[in-house]
């Protein structure tokens, strides 16, 4: 199974193994990752799963989609890696994958 | 709610016909009796057309699925005839404001404001809340009813919000008023002109704050962004009211009523009250819960800009549509016994409340933030607060809040 890292804003470390096929999103929520709130449940509806991608694996997730872009434009302190985690699935090519989360979501 | 009161209304809803059904009506809300016409609707007609209503005729959406459906498709579903089923008079009563927009402008005018409300800045604001609420708190009289509407929600909440417009703390309560002014909706040409006539106070007085700090460098206060901000310095009057009305109405009622509901659920689920008291951890996820139990604004409207089919039934462009989120947060389709009020829940962020998509309540980390302190500090003084009558609820369906909540704290 892939692996995948997420570092939280005061820089603690969280690595979660999950199956090709799960998304970011649900990879925090299943495994207890704090700082994902996920209020829509992964309907790409709100903004409260930001995550910033660390940079030389931006080309492996791929770019926003057009609605991911609507509501991220909403979310605090957006840059160019921002992705909304429901949007980006695992897969066997994303092994490795690390993501940092913001301070706060909203 | 007594009992046999709930089983009338639920053989009334089940008796009326379909057709006749219109949720608009306030008193079904002041008696706190939609639970079983929302039911209803969920099962037998979730695309619902009300012909005649005083708000002319409109749609109902009532599942959960299709009100997270309706309300992130804003290029269907505008929002740029307003937000609650009432028209204006005439267009010169219109309270244009960000809310009743749809993007680009939409947008620009949201991002103006939202950075007070930003993670970074609700950090700072923590502290500020919390000494307020202790400071409440440690005013509440003992052995004694009062009024817990008054004393803390509509405190609370009204402090707050002169904080963020910095508004002169000591007329704070003319907030509390513009807001029950702007959320009646008004039927009558009579409401219209009470209404507009203290609209034109509210401006007047914002008009003032707004001179002070137009000149003066930005600072972070509410009045001070907009009046800064390219995208919104040079509103017309108009429209400088009508996002003044937006602010104070998101800041103001619907917290208020979720701090009342809170309490009152509690004192209802006496077994949720000792969970609580057993493991104040639970207080996030207890907040969620009350703000889906509560839904303070019950619904948020929309008019379909091309005609649309929604389970077989042709909404026509033009339609009003009206979301109930108090109806989806009750569908247990997807929220497991969604009647009961359950402060561990599992998943309890994903309610309604808030609204999905680019309307999504600006304000809501917020008001999670209000509830949570005003719950731990209140914990730690008085962990029983007793509700000592049944609440006297707002006639309205579209804010769904109390008027007055009877309250005893005992020695």
């Amino acid at each position: 199974m892939p692996k995948l890292t997420f570092i939280a804003h005061d820089g603690t470390r969280r690595d979660v193994e999950v199956p090709v096929g799960t998304t970011i999103m649900r990879a925090a929520v299943d495994n207890g990752v704090p700082g994902i709130d996920a209020d829509c449940g992964g309907q790409c509806a709100c903004a409260t799963c930001h995550v910033y991608v660390e940079q030389n694996w931006l080309e492996k997730t791929g770019p926003q989609t057009e609605s991911e872009q609507d509501m991220l434009s909403f979310a605090a302190i957006t840059k160019p890696n921002s992705r909304l985690a429901c949007q980006v699935a695992m897969t066997d090519t994303l092994d490795g994958l690390v993501v940092h989360t913001p301070e706060g979501q909203h | 709610m007594t009992t046999t009161a709930m089983a009338a209304a639920r053989d009334a809803a089940y008796s009326v016909p379909l057709a006749s059904l219109d949720m608009s009506d306030p008193q079904r809300f002041a008696d706190d009796t939609i639970g079983p016409y929302f039911e209803r609707m969920r099962r037998e007609a979730p695309v619902h057309y009300c012909e005649n209503s005083p708000f002319g005729p409109y749609w109902s959406i009532t599942r959960y699925n299709d009100i997270m459906a309706t309300d992130t498709n804003h290029k269907v579903f505008s929002s740029k005839r307003g937000i609650t089923l009432s028209e204006p008079r005439t267009e010169d009563v219109r309270l244009p404001m960000f809310i009743a927009m749809d993007p680009p402008k939409h947008d620009e005018q949201r991002l103006a404001v939202s950075p007070i409300v930003a993670p970074g800045n609700l950090a700072n604001l923590e502290g500020v809340i919390r000494s307020r609420v202790i400071a409440i708190i440690e005013s509440l009289p003992i052995n004694q009813t009062f009024n817990w509407v008054d004393r803390v929600s509509i405190e609370l909440t009204t402090q707050m919000l002169a904080t963020l417009f910095d508004f002169p703390f000591e007329d704070r309560r003319l907030l509390t008023h513009w807001s029950d002014t702007a959320t009646k909706l008004p039927v009558t040409d009579a409401d219209w002109d009470a209404r507009e006539l203290e609209l034109q106070k509210c401006l007047q007085y914002f008009v003032g704050l707004w001179n002070e700090r137009v000149n003066a460098p930005p600072k972070p206060d509410l009045v001070s962004m907009l009046a800064h901000n390219p995208a919104t310095r040079d509103m017309p009057p108009r429209e400088f009211l009508g996002n003044l009305v937006l602010l104070i109405v998101g800041g103001n009622d619907t917290t208020r009523n979720s701090i009342s509901g809170g309490l009152y659920f509690l004192n209802k689920n006496p077994g949720e009250y000792d969970k609580l008291r057993k493991s104040p951890a639970v207080i996030p996820n207890m907040v969620s819960e009350i703000i889906r139990y509560q839904t303070p604004l019950a619904y948020m409207r929309r008019i379909a800009l091309t005609d649309v089919v929604v389970h077989d039934k042709t909404i026509k462009a033009g339609d009003k549509v009206a979301m109930w989120y108090v109806s989806g947060n009750r569908d247990a389709e997807v929220i497991e016994n969604p009647d009961q009020f359950i402060i561990d829940r599992p998943r309890a962020r994903q309610h309604l409340s808030f609204g999905f998509g680019v309307h999504r309540c600006v304000g809501n980390r917020l008001a999670e933030m209000q509830l949570r302190i005003l719950w731990e500090e209140l914990l730690k003084r008085y962990p029983n607060v007793e509700v000592v009558g049944e609440p006297t609820r707002i006639p309205s369906s579209f804010v769904r809040g109390y008027a007055d909540m009877q309250v005893r704290i005992s020695a």
